[in-house]
């Protein structure tokens, strides 16, 4: 049984949505509109169907249209045309009592930022969907304290929601949701503002909610290993239209099309990311200022036992292993010359593919240079860390590394709000 | 620069004259009426009940809702009022304050959240409000006694259009300042425009739309000595009895009354904020 329809549904922000509708209709893209006619596109033409009992992902990177399909499916923003069938019934198409009435008894939601209110208990907040159905004060009580039990809070009635932690705020807004009994959840990034662990129990109990309870829900994630572990079906989206619908094992063995396998491919790291996406910002030693004792005290500070040493213009002179420094230091010897000339250097587009061979034989950090100039340094440590989370490259990037752009990882879409 | 003459005090005059006055005194006379009555009603409430009692009754409000050295103020600074022989003055500047700030709250709260949900009325609001701000008293004050009279009256009438505008635009703001993401929660579970105003706007917004109504008052007060010019009993005739008899004691006297009150009502009023 089919439990909402949605049909050519679209969304076009802008001065003229209208045209915006008939441009898609062209088949014109989301730029070329843009630039024709000032019009954003939302959601393009999307069409998709959700089961009674089915859980069903709709995963896009931000921008992609997903948070405006979700908030279309429940009228939180008109439609530009299309339309959305609730258990039959074109919610485009009711005025504003019924369209409260179906809110009311169909469609929960749970938000990204939990949206609790902040001046009453947790008890009250989850009464507050029976609370404005004039539903009488005993039966909300009992109600609303189910629906807190049956997301493990009990015992924090009366607390209020800022003395929460945000997994916990993210049970209430799911207790909410629960407490009106509607058949359908919507639930938009709903744990992507939480940290990765409780991510996962919140994930793993929403399953096991889900089997008792047999919702019809409507996830909204950029995350794509949450699609894949909570979808029974998914439907990827990419400038608001959606590219490809299926079953996890689907979308993984054919992917619709280029973009949707960038996701899904179990992606060779190595021949996908380049230097400059695992480089860090070097410690260096200015070889017209800097005599012995500031390399081996730098040195020192890093913990690292060679250093690079560069003239002002931050062209590349040589390195300096710790070993030479002392010995110029005992000796009082300038720097030039211990410089030595034996380590590798890569481009900033020298895939990590090769550079892995290169870090294995040589001792010494390799340089990256760019027209003479050093631009960073990669470290075996780095290479791996490359490869294994994609995150903390970017993450453990500093100014050097600000600068390069960021390869595309589907993961790191980013909140969207 | 008089290329031509363009003659406003002649229209202004025939205006209210020949016009407003005619066709409109019966309802200014009512609501003046009106004004008038609970303005006295108010005023026998303040002196009747003995100075000890109202006195005992104000710090221990002032202990509840602000603490002890607030009280302690208010007690302090009500023996002052009674030692320098100016109780009754300084009540009949209260009833005057009480009852335009009851007139702000009432008109300017709605207007303040009809202009939240409203950009048009937002647009018309706003000037209005800069207009009754920034227009000199002095200017008001002549057609209130056209139209209301000397004494109270006109003073409460001046006095609201001289206290209202921060009561409607904090109660603007407040609400335009409740998270969208809170409204957005609340309209998906089904709440209907007035629930959203009741159960989640307004409760939001309360602690703006209490300093809003805090610098009423002040606002209402430091009108006290301007209003005593078009016949308003209280403190502010005293001050400005001391101006015109060049009596410096007697000013500062009164001044100081006004100041007592004002302090005593802002530290109450705003200790009333909600706890949530």
């Amino acid at each position: 049984m089919k439990k909402i329809e949605v049909r050519n549904l679209t969304k076009v922000f802008g001065p003229s949505p209208k045209k915006g509708v008939s441009l898609l209709k062209e088949g014109k893209s989301k730029d070329a509109i843009l630039k024709e006619s000032g019009n954003t596109v939302g959601v393009n033409q999307a069409t998709f169907d959700v089961n009674a009992g089915e859980f069903f992902v709709i995963m896009g990177l931000s921008g992609s249209g997903k948070s405006t399909l979700i908030r279309l499916v429940n009228r939180l923003i008109d439609p530009t045309s299309g339309s959305v069938l609730i258990d039959g019934e074109d919610i485009t198409k009711m005025n504003t009592k019924s369209l409260i009435e179906t809110r009311r008894a169909k469609l929960g939601m749970v938000f990204q930022r939990f949206a609790l209110l902040p001046h009453r208990t947790i008890q009250k907040n989850v009464e507050y969907g029976l609370e404005i159905q004039g539903i009488d004060t005993k039966e909300r009580e009992e109600k609303a304290k189910e629906a807190i039990h049956a997301v493990g809070l009990a015992g924090y009635e009366n607390s209020y929601p800022e003395e929460l932690s945000g997994g916990m705020q993210q049970r209430v807004g799911l207790a909410r949701a629960l407490a009106t009994d509607s058949d359908i959840l919507l639930m938009d990034e709903a744990f992507s503002a939480l940290d990765p662990l409780i991510r996962k129990d919140m994930q793993d109990e929403l399953l096991e909610l889900q089997d008792k309870l047999n919702k019809t829900i409507l996830f909204i994630t950029h995350d794509l290993d949450e699609a894949l572990k909570l979808g029974d079906r998914i439907a990827i989206m990419k400038d608001g239209a959606i590219v490809q619908i299926g079953t996890s094992e689907e979308i993984m063995r054919e992917p619709a099309n280029d973009y949707v396998a960038s996701f899904v491919q179990d992606v060779d790291r190595s021949k996908v990311l380049v230097a400059e996406n695992v480089m860090k910002k070097p410690d260096v030693v200015t070889s017209s200022k800097d005599g012995p004792r500031v390399a081996v005290r730098r040195m020192k500070e890093k913990g690292i036992s060679s250093i690079f040493v560069v003239d002002r213009g931050n062209v590349l002179k040589g390195l300096l292993t710790i070993e030479d420094a002392v010995k110029a230091v005992d000796l009082d010897l300038t720097l030039d010359k211990y410089l030595r000339q034996d380590y590798r250097i890569a481009k900033k587009d020298t895939p990590l593919e090769e550079l892995i061979p290169v870090a294995a034989e040589t001792n010494y950090p390799i340089a990256v240079v760019e027209n003479e100039r050093l631009r960073g340094i990669i470290v075996r440590v780095s290479i791996l860390s490359g490869l294994g989370l994609g995150k903390e490259v970017t993450n453990h990037s500093d100014k050097q590394l600000d600068e390069a752009t960021p390869i595309e990882d589907p993961k790191l879409g980013g909140d969207e709000t | 620069m008089n290329y031509f003459y363009l003659p406003l005090e002649e229209w202004t005059n025939d205006f209210v004259n020949d016009w407003l006055i005619p066709t409109l005194g019966p309802f200014f006379d009512a609501i003046g009426g009106m004004i008038g009555s609970l303005l006295e009603w108010i005023n026998w409430i303040l002196t009747v009940i003995p100075p000890e009692i109202l006195t005992i009754i104000v710090v221990a409000l002032a202990w509840y809702v602000a603490g002890k050295g607030v009280a302690l103020f208010s007690l302090i600074g009500l023996l002052y009022l009674g030692s320098v022989d100016l109780w009754a003055e300084g009540m009949q500047t209260l009833a005057i304050i009480f009852v335009a700030t009851f007139l702000s709250i009432v008109i300017g709260i709605p207007i303040g959240i009809w202009s939240a949900k409203s950009e048009s009325v937002q647009r018309i609001v706003r000037p209005v409000l800069d207009f009754m701000q920034t227009l000199p008293s002095f200017v008001y004050l002549i057609p209130a006694i056209l139209l209301f009279g000397l004494g109270g009256v006109p003073a409460v009438i001046s006095t609201f259009v001289f206290a209202t505008p921060p009561c409607v635009r904090l109660t603007n703001l407040g609400i335009r300042q409740v998270p969208g993401d809170v409204v957005e929660a609340a309209r998906a579970f089904g709440s209907t425009s007035g629930q959203m105003l009741v159960k989640v706007q307004l409760p939001l917004a309360l602690p703006t739309i209490m300093a809003g109504v805090n610098q009423t008052i002040m606002l209402a007060l430091s009108m006290a000595v301007i209003a005593a010019m078009i016949g308003a009993p209280g403190l502010g005739s005293i001050v400005l009895s001391g101006i015109s008899s060049v009596n410096v004691g007697l000013g500062l006297v009164g001044g100081l009354g006004i100041v007592v009150l004002a302090i005593i009502l802002d530290r109450i009023t705003q200790g009333l904020k909600p706890e949530r």
